[in-house]
């Protein structure tokens, strides 16, 4: 074994308590200054690995074989209290969401500066002067006052930055990044990514970066894992597993990206007869606006699509349209009849003609019900049938969206994340709508499931006719189901038009932005972008 | 911030005037009349009619709400049918009386509660959080009086240790009314204690299970620390509603408990006055008991504004 050996895991398998395996047997090694990407769906024990390889396991799991060691030391046969001295000083971790990272109640400097300081790295002045040297390294707002702010005080985007400056503060050997750039904007999140990757860079640690997006990962990674239900499936320089990849299931999950990047475009319906038209509408909370004025129409049988960054005020069109949040100014009309601001002045039909699907199916489904009581509630609700008619037509929207009828007495709980979703798409329709809202539907799925659901909505769409309102922040989904897109930016639509114009010259330099932040698969992309930035 | 605290202690009063409004109004529409509770079965229709009259029930009912109000805003009472005696003058030592036993059990109470509801926090699952959660359990099943009771037959009968009559007067020494007021404190504490433990215990391991602990831990500090540094501040805010929640629990809830123990407390007061019909005095206690809740509720949600980061550290 060289020297500069910083992290091995041999044979790696982790279980939950009562014996489901989540790892099994896992081989990881990381030199020094090198990133090996983790790549897999959800639940394919990604995040567990880089956990374990802290020798941590979340409440209801256990590492349960295998050895992990670090810089040479086995941490499985240490003491409690070694292994916490590994912990935050040899290898530290950066997690998913920052908001939720930080605790509410102390400053962005003590939690930096609570690794170093209690592991006796350096007494407390040095550690505050290396943070603002961390701060400054990250380009953040004043690195020397940065620290003395709360989390609720700083953006996303600076406190996953603050976060990376946490993980570095004891310089450690190894650090693990779990989806660290997955719940940011696009635009902001290559910022990120390129800082991430420079630091790392600049103090020769190594990383574990864990992500299920193949083309993030083809920025940063030298080498290349992909795993699927807790096993290795194949592992390679980041290259070679990216353009010629071995086994059928790495083929899949790249072939699914390569298509995202070359998509036809499908074409606009014929008919333009509008189902909903929307008409100088602002809305707001309190008395901020939120959305000004908003101008555009959806044909029946359309997808029309809504882009745009967090805050850009597309979930709340998505909940003027419904209701939820009252219009201060304009109209909206569905079929050329003008709908009430409010939803509790609408009439029960006007309400069924308009459907949503949320972005997280898991909230979304109520889990104490039967999918029979979920899916046949709108359609007694609206339709007033007898039961057995009930029973009948959930049996046929269960298997409109591709799912076995015996599912009728599962509850959500036994159900992947795919199959909710199907699950509200199949509520949604209960309702025989002309308008489905669907909000991030595909967003908080993996990509093989979220083309599964695409597919679904485009032929229900074909079959039914029904109209499509698609809020989206990722652009690759735009490209393959909109009919025409809207891009929006603080509030407002700064273009709109069919989603083939949208996506080609001449851009409005907003979405020229937007567009170029999507990474591709391509491992010199991000130094492409960057560079094209400079020169600007 | 400043506002948001102002907007609570207004809110504070708000309420208390309407809870004065409620006790008015139900002490209305009770049966019975004092007149004839007083003159008794005999009373001949006039008599009742003059002693109506001089009471000042023959006006109407707002009018009689208002000038009492007007009364205690300014520490008046009112006079007490049955004995003629001023209220307030009757009221203030039991309150003292009262609140000297709520202290009592809230000094042995709260340390005991929180403390222990951190302790099985922290060993979530074990034998010890295991038996806490059952014993905590009973003991906010069974009804106070059932408590003390027990407390009586074990510790007043069988091991003759204290007394079962829990008589303190006025003069007595602190060391003494500590030892009368033993067995009813007790009764006190093991009701508000097991309520406090169970709150305290749920809303740390809450905090425990979120992001920022397991980060915590992460960072390779121990777990002392993590609970110190990163878990309680956060739990701060639920553990002192519940607390104030049971402090005014301990206020109230010594209706009961002083009865059992013949305590001189503004409970048995109260008790005493129902019985005998003698409305202005029920209606003061009641209005006693309301603004000890009222007002540590307030200062709790006051409290609350005042850890939350957010609120301290606005943008």
């Amino acid at each position: 074994m060289s020297d500069d050996l910083v992290l091995h895991l041999e044979q790696l398998k982790v279980e939950t308590i009562k014996g489901a395996v989540l790892v099994d047997n896992v081989d990881v090694t990381l030199r020094r200054g090198e990133i090996l990407g983790l790549i897999g769906e959800s639940g394919a024990g990604k995040s567990t690995i880089g956990l374990a390889s802290m020798a941590y396991a979340r409440a209801g799991c256990r590492i349960t074989g295998g050895n992990i060691i670090i810089n040479g030391t086995e941490l499985r046969a240490s003491t409690a209290a070694q292994r916490r001295n590994f912990r935050g000083k040899s290898i530290a971790y950066i997690a998913q969401s920052a908001a939720a990272s930080f605790n509410p109640a102390m400053t962005l400097m003590e939690q930096v500066c609570e690794a170093p300081v209690t592991h006796g790295v350096m007494p407390r002045a040095e550690a505050q002067a290396y943070a603002v040297r961390l701060f400054r390294t990250l380009q953040l707002p004043n690195p020397e006052t940065f620290g003395d702010r709360y989390p609720h005080q700083v953006s996303g985007g600076q406190l996953q930055r603050a976060m990376a400056a946490m993980a570095m503060s004891c310089r450690p050997d190894v650090i693990v990044l779990d989806e660290p750039t997955t719940a940011l904007d696009v635009t902001t999140q290559i910022e990120v990514l390129a800082l991430l990757r420079d630091l790392i860079r600049e103090f020769g640690t190594a990383g574990l970066y864990i992500t299920h997006d193949l083309a993030v990962v083809a920025q940063i990674a030298h080498r290349i894992m992909v795993l699927r239900h807790g096993k290795m499936v194949e592992v390679g320089a980041a290259k070679q597993v990216l353009e010629e990849p071995a086994t059928p299931y790495a083929t899949a999950l790249v072939n699914e990206r390569r298509e995202s990047e070359h998509i036809a475009l499908p074409e606009p319906p014929k008919n333009v007869h509008p189902v909903l038209v929307i008409k100088d509408v602002d809305a707001g909370y309190g008395d901020v606006p939120v959305v000004k004025g908003i101008n555009l129409s959806i044909a029946r049988g359309e997808t029309f699509a809504i882009v745009g960054e967090s805050g850009s005020g597309k979930s709340s069109m998505a909940r003027v349209v419904v209701g939820l949040l009252p219009r201060w100014t304009g109209d909206v009309r569905l079929d050329g009849e003008s709908l009430s601001p409010a939803l509790p002045q609408r009439p029960r039909d006007r309400l069924r003609r308009v459907q949503m699907v949320h972005q997280m199916p898991d909230v979304a489904l109520n889990p104490r019900q039967t999918l029979a009581e979920i899916i046949g509630r709108p359609v007694g609700f609206y339709f007033n049938r007898p039961r057995s008619a009930i029973k009948q037509r959930v049996v046929e929207l269960l298997q409109l969206v591709g799912l076995p009828p015996d599912f009728v007495s599962r509850r959500p709980g036994q159900l992947s994340g795919g199959q909710k979703q199907r699950v509200c798409i199949a509520r949604a329709l209960a309702a025989e709508p002309d308008l489905i809202i669907c909000d991030e539907p595909t967003s908080a799925l993996d990509p093989l499931v979220a083309e599964e659901v695409l597919k679904i909505l485009r032929r229900l769409q074909d079959e039914l006719g029904v109209a499509y309102m698609f809020i989206t922040h990722d652009l690759g989904t735009v490209r393959r189901i909109a009919h025409r897109t809207a891009v929006m930016l603080k509030g407002e639509i700064i273009a709109q038009g069919p989603t083939a114009d949208i996506f080609s010259p001449p851009f409005h330099p907003y979405t020229e932005r937007l567009i170029a932040s999507v990474p591709e698969m391509d491992t010199q992309w991000l130094d492409g972008v960057l560079e094209r930035r400079t020169l600007q | 911030m400043p506002r948001l605290i102002a907007t609570r202690a207004a809110l504070g009063v708000l309420t208390l005037l309407a809870v004065s409004a409620v006790i008015f109004i139900c002490t209305q529409i009770l049966p019975g009349d004092v007149a004839s509770a007083v003159l008794g079965q005999q009373a001949t229709p006039e008599s009742l009619q003059v002693f109506r009259q001089e009471l000042g029930l023959d006006k109407p009912a707002y009018i009689r709400y208002f000038s009492w109000l007007f009364g205690v805003l300014h520490g008046d009472f009112g006079i007490a049918l049955t004995n003629q005696r001023n209220i307030i003058e009757e009221l203030w030592p039991r309150f003292l009386n009262t609140l000297f036993l709520a202290s009592y059990a809230a000094v042995l109470a709260v340390p005991l509660g929180v403390g222990l509801g951190i302790l099985s926090a922290l060993r979530e699952g074990k034998f010890s959080d295991r038996f806490s959660n059952i014993v905590t359990l009973i003991a906010i099943s069974v009804p106070e009086f059932f408590v003390g009771y027990i407390l009586i037959i074990l510790f007043a009968i069988d091991f003759p240790w204290f007394p079962s009559l829990a008589t303190v007067f006025e003069g007595m020494g602190v060391g003494e009314r500590l030892y009368v007021a033993t067995l009813p404190a007790l009764t006190l504490v093991l009701v508000v204690t097991a309520h406090m433990l169970r709150m305290t215990r749920s809303s740390v391991l809450s905090i425990m299970s979120t992001p920022y602990v397991e980060m915590a831990f992460l960072k390779g500090l121990t777990r002392s620390r993590v609970i110190g540094r990163h878990a309680l501040p956060n739990a701060a805010g639920p553990i002192i509603s519940v607390v104030a929640l049971d402090l005014a629990y301990l206020v109230v809830g010594v209706v009961v408990v002083e009865n059992v123990f013949v305590y001189p407390g503004v409970g048995q007061y109260m008790v005493d006055a129902v019985s005998k019909r003698d409305v202005p005095v029920v209606q003061a206690c009641g209005l006693v008991f309301a603004a000890v809740f009222v007002g540590l509720n307030t200062i709790a949600d006051i409290l609350s504004i005042i850890v939350n980061p957010r609120l301290r550290h606005p943008r």
